[in-house]
């Protein structure tokens, strides 16, 4: 029948979505260390494509031949506002659309989930010339923009669940050097799908799903200038709870899902045309539960809009304004 | 800077506390009041049989009288059971009380769709078969495809039927009152909602007997479990009050007697030989092309045969199978060459093309696929939904649910038999173009069997609840309907013809079910 197509949906909605929306920029975003001045406002498109051939069914690594590559792009506004040096308030909505290259399997496009986050550096401490300390905390939450179903893994654009996070992220500038390490907890809202009934690992005779919390890590470091950044970052996912896809089933939305993965970010910021930036980046997962093994692509062009007269600086972030 | 702080801690919090005690989860039959029979059907021993020939086929001794040593101590076990009952027996017994056809068919629904998982292929790109001899070696027996799981819900409810029947006989015949009747104390502490219902042989025993027997034929790598549920059963009804250990023996055992008449002719249905052989699918293929038809072909990679290409043979409950090919198999499809199949295929195009959100809402409510507990499943769920707010009696429940599921069985044979008889392909096969919103089944398309299946579960169950006659039709032509808007199905020709076809099969179920003696 149709066992396959699903399982590579998953793994798309899991990682290309969430790990595209946690990493997409390396400039400004929720994960990283760095703040947006007071009156800031830094926005911009951006441009995502990730895709993946081989999926693991629980701890089984497969291909997945009635999807062949599983791919999605995703288009994105993310911003970032200064509301004091010190407290950011960040957001980012994608459009979404996912495609399977084999098989009949009809993929999806349509507007995913609305992210929120308040961003807020409680601490920052240089000691010596050369050496500053911080540590930031980070309250998120996310809830679907549009009516998508969360089931149909891994076509559907995302997991329709609602979440709320929190994160502390400690950071570490030595001159032109820089280390960053955080870690998120992600509380996720129980989700309805289509259908009346549905089995994970018993049956369930209602069209509401418990969905697992998160527990996520990440671990950054490089090279971090007034014009450059260029870093590596490993991510640690980890899906507390839920089941594993049965051997040849179907994803499904509550499975456990977990990954490893090892990225690379670039950012630069215009010399002659302050203000603007352009990011790109690139990520690997190199081994998961549940999920597809996705190598992802993202790029986008961000401007800083100076929403008043008294924010004099071009540049926004506190930790290498040297 | 603090005070923003403190109010997202705080709003945090509060939000994190809300959402972690809202994410309980309630099945919609969870909480449902105990069976209140509006009318036991006390004369039910005399309904009309589906297998056995009378209903005391298998003779249940009589009971001891209810003044003798030995009944005094079987009260006093009910006695001590219900003097120490845990919260989870108090939840075993609120859950079981409900009834036990009900729970049974959930149990049912419940290793339908645990089951219905397609193989996975061979290093070299054959696919391996469940084999019923070695059932626990991958891929483990059975695959509960449609029409493997349409069968088992068919045997199991026509089984319990019939031993429910031949239980209520001896129920009349033997008149022994229940322990809530015969002690006061047990009736104050009795759970059970009281009833006139004679209570030997105990109808939850015969209901676990005969199921019990026929889930260890249908899926028998579940015995562990199947017999846990036994045994829970069993618990909850002498402590409920509602029998005692000697209506539990004898009615566990005529139950698993009943269960073998049954068994018995599941092993000879020719469900066996369903399957096929690849040169049996070969010449499928090759007949279809002397035709002059494009043969259907498996749109999986890589390719799997067909499912269970001879399952029209197997001997159907409500006719036999000479019906099934002279009377009941429709006529061809358009030829696979013509305009009307070209303009039938590009009417499945544009609805996928051009799928808006409601029509993916339709498609994925019906779809029943793979992992599920199939559309004979689906219309169980339904049944059992709307049964519950009918009062029936624990007999009335499992003769309905015999008709339903009947018929399902039924649809499905005469279903497949149209489609291996035409072996017409899927639209995607004439129009790689078209991408489905849903997985494509592996077997022909011409009739739907979402179609079929839904057609026969409308009729019948139109016609034991009237007044949601209408309700029914309406689902059954948006079950229809959703293998159009998914880009499976045809509409004219799979669709329309799926439906007329299981409304003629729901029309034999209505028939039996006017002359069975319950109405």
């Amino acid at each position: 029948m149709r066992i396959s197509e699903r399982t590579k949906q998953y793994m798309i909605a899991a990682v290309l979505v969430i790990a595209l929306q946690t990493q997409t920029a390396n400039a400004q975003t929720d994960a990283d260390a760095i703040m947006m001045a007071k009156n800031n406002f830094c926005v911009g498109p951006m441009y995502g494509y990730g895709s993946w051939e081989n999926y693991w069914e629980g701890t089984y690594k497969r291909s997945a031949l009635n999807l062949g590559t599983v791919s999605s792009q995703m288009v994105s506004v993310m911003g970032d506002y200064g509301i004091t040096s010190k407290l950011n308030f960040l957001f980012g909505a994608p459009y979404v659309k996912t495609k399977a290259s084999a098989g009949t399997m009809a993929g999806t496009d349509g507007i995913q989930d609305l992210s929120l986050w308040l961003k807020w550096m409680p601490l920052e401490k240089t000691i010596g010339k050369k050496t500053t300390y911080a540590v930031y905390g980070v309250g998120g939450f996310s809830t679907p923009l549009s009516n998508y179903e969360g089931d149909y893994l891994p076509l559907a654009l995302g997991l329709h669940s609602t979440t709320f996070s929190g994160r502390v992220i400690a950071d570490i500038q030595h001159g032109d050097f820089f280390a960053t390490a955080s870690g998120t907890y992600t509380l996720r809202n129980n989700i309805t799908i289509n259908r009346d009934a549905y089995y994970t690992t018993s049956m369930h005779y209602t069209n509401e799903v418990d969905m697992p919390d998160m527990v996520a890590a990440q671990f950054r470091a490089g090279y971090r200038t007034n014009r450059w950044i260029a870093e590596a970052l490993f991510d640690y996912n980890n899906t507390i709870g839920g089941f594993d896809i049965r051997k040849n089933d179907m994803p499904f939305p509550s499975n456990n899902m977990d990954w490893t993965s090892l990225g690379v970010n670039i950012k630069y910021n215009f010399k002659k045309v302050p203000g603007l930036s352009l990011v790109g980046g690139s990520n690997y997962v190199l081994h998961g539960r549940n999920v597809g093994q996705s190598t992802m692509f993202n790029g986008g062009v961000f401007y800083i809009f100076k929403m008043s007269k008294s924010a004099a600086t071009s540049h926004s972030c506190k930790l290498c304004s040297k | 800077m603090k005070k923003i702080f403190f109010a997202i801690a705080l709003t945090t919090t509060v939000g994190l506390v809300y959402l972690g005690c809202s994410k309980d989860i309630h099945g919609r039959t969870d909480d449902l009041p105990a069976l209140n029979p509006s009318n036991i059907d006390l004369d039910a021993g005399s309904w009309k049989l589906v297998l056995l020939s009378r209903p005391d086929s298998f003779v249940v001794a009589a009971p001891a009288a209810t003044n003798l040593p030995g009944y005094i101590g079987e009260l006093n076990e009910v006695k001590g059971l219900q003097a120490n009952l845990s919260d989870d027996e108090r939840d075993k017994i609120k859950y079981w009380g409900a009834g036990a056809t009900l729970r049974w068919n959930e149990i049912m629904r419940e290793l339908v769709a645990k089951y219905n998982l397609p193989p996975y292929q061979n290093e070299d790109g054959s696919y391996p078969a469940p084999n019923g001899a070695n059932p626990f070696a991958y891929p483990q027996f059975p695959f509960s495809n449609p029409p493997y799981a349409a069968r088992a819900c068919g045997y199991v409810s026509a089984a319990q039927y019939d031993a429910l029947v031949a239980c209520w006989y001896y129920k009349k015949l033997y008149n022994r009152p229940a322990p809530y009747k015969v002690d006061s104390t047990i009736g104050a502490n009795a759970i059970a909602v009281k009833t006139d219902l004679p209570s030997y042989p105990s109808e939850q025993a015969v209901l676990a007997g005969v199921t019990a027997e026929m889930m260890k034929m249908l899926f028998p790598t579940e015995i562990a479990y199947i017999n846990s549920k036994v045994d829970e059963l069993q618990t909850a009804t002498m402590a409920s009050g509602a029998c005692v250990r000697s209506d539990w023996v004898a009615g566990e055992t005529l139950g698993r007697q009943i269960a073998s008449v049954f068994a018995a002719r599941g092993r000879t249905d020719n469900t066996s030989k369903a399957g096929g052989t690849q040169a049996q699918w070969d010449s499928l293929a090759t007949a279809t092309a002397a035709k002059g038809e494009i043969p259907w072909h498996s749109l999986e990679t890589p390719a799997r045969p067909p499912m269970l290409p001879f399952f029209g043979n197997v001997k159907p409950f409500l006719f036999d199978s000479l019906t099934v090919k002279n009377v009941l198999r429709p006529g061809p499809p358009p030829s696979t060459g013509s305009d009307e199949m070209k303009k039938q295929t590009e009417e499945v195009y544009s609805y996928t093309s051009n799928a808006t959100a409601e029509n993916l809402k339709i498609v994925q409510f019906w779809a029943d696929g793979a992992g599920t507990f199939t559309p004979a499943g689906h219309w169980d769920a339904i049944a059992a939904e709307d049964f519950v707010k009918q009062n029936f009696s624990e007999v009335r429940w499992a003769r309905n649910f015999a008709l339903l599921n009947m018929a399902e069985m039924d649809a499905a044979i005469v279903c497949w038999d149209a489609k291996y008889a035409y072996f017409n392909p899927r639209p995607s096969q004439l129009n790689p173009a078209i991408k489905t919103l849903t997985g494509v089944p592996n077997f022909p398309s011409y009739i739907s069997g979402h179609s079929t299946f839904s057609g026969a579960a409308a009729v019948i169950l139109g016609h034991i609840i009237p007044e949601r006659a209408d309700a029914y039709m309406a689902m059954a032509e948006e079950a229809a309907k959703s293998r159009l808007l998914g880009g499976i199905h045809y509409n004219a020709s799979d669709c329309k013809v799926g439906m007329d076809v299981g409304k003629n099969v729901g029309n034999y179920a209505v028939q039996r079910a006017l002359t069975d003696g319950a109405e």
